[in-house]
């Protein structure tokens, strides 16, 4: 009888022993790289991209290492279709209107139709940084927004 | 040179030493910053883009500019021979900064107009200077594009 438990429970408890060590094995959460996650994420709900680029420029420019504050942002989406470049790039705003107006200090956009992106796949370069970042009296301001 | 001008030389298919607008100075001629009251509001930035045909809100000036992306943009205006343009510095005056953002409903820094119409930013001109639709719209503005001389001159080889 008790031969005969053992022998059934012995499945069981393998699974049991796999659940817990799953249980205990969490993987850790990235919380690196927030404003970049979040940039990604609300571009992503927003404009459903085919192909979505986002980088974060600010090492290029004169601010902390680690930063946050400058990025370029690659966004191919049909609902771009029929649009002027002003309303894409309106609508890239609008969908980033939180992070734009706290820790992003500055944002170069790309916003092409499927088939422009296939027809020249290229990622813009921006331009050298003059070192205006030093001169800004608010970059303190939104540096800190990225940290909080 | 940069990554940015070598995709727009190669745009124009010309290189930037023989690109000379005829009152292409080597000297850049400071346009005199206009002083923005600090009380004046949307009223004033009305006017303020509408005084000129063309009226750029950028960091610096176009003799110093002090960020790459207002500097794309004199750049890309030199190359077409626009000169003589407005241009404010929104590093001096804050209540400028914060009130172009908010007149144009645009977030960041430089904003273009044309006529008192916004255009767009660094990233909007440029591309509209690649795909040949900035000459056209000089050409709206009475200004004809100094890149035409240089294709005409192109061409007449």
């Amino acid at each position: 009888m008790l031969h005969r438990v053992l022998r059934n429970t012995r499945p069981l408890l393998s699974t049991l022993s796999f659940s817990w060590n799953t249980v205990l094995a969490r993987p850790r959460m990235d919380t690196s790289r927030p404003v970049e996650r979040t940039i990604r994420a609300k571009l992503t709900q927003a404009l459903d991209p085919k192909h979505l680029e986002v980088l974060n420029e600010s090492h290029m420019h004169a601010v902390p290492a680690g930063s946050e504050s400058h990025f370029r942002v690659l966004v191919v989406s049909s609902c771009f279709d029929g649009l002027s470049l002003l309303q894409r790039h309106r609508l890239v705003n609008e969908a980033l209107r939180d992070e734009l107006s706290s820790s992003v200090h500055a944002l170069a956009i790309q916003a092409k139709t499927p088939e422009q992106w296939q027809e020249h796949p290229t990622l813009a370069k921006s331009p050298p940084c003059l070192g205006g970042s030093k001169h800004d009296g608010t970059m303190a301001q939104k540096l800190k927004a990225a940290q909080d | 040179m940069s990554g940015l001008f070598r995709s727009v030389l190669r745009a124009v298919q010309v290189g930037a030493a023989t690109c000379r607008p005829k009152n292409f100075d080597a000297h850049v001629s400071v346009v005199p910053a206009r002083l923005f009251c600090a009380s004046a509001g949307e009223n004033d930035l009305g006017e303020m883009v509408k005084k000129d045909k063309v009226v750029v809100f950028m960091k610096g000036t176009p003799a110093q500019p002090m960020c790459g992306f207002s500097n794309a943009v004199v750049q890309i205006l030199r190359m077409h021979g626009v000169e003589n343009y407005a241009s404010y510095n929104v590093l001096e005056d804050q209540d400028l900064r914060q009130g172009v953002k908010t007149f144009s409903n645009w977030p960041t820094i430089p904003q273009v107009f044309f006529n008192g119409e916004f255009v767009g930013g660094c990233d909007i001109l440029l591309q509209m200077h690649q795909n040949g639709d900035l000459v056209e719209e000089l050409k709206k503005l009475g200004i004809r594009s100094a890149l035409l001389d240089v294709e005409k001159d192109e061409k007449s080889k």
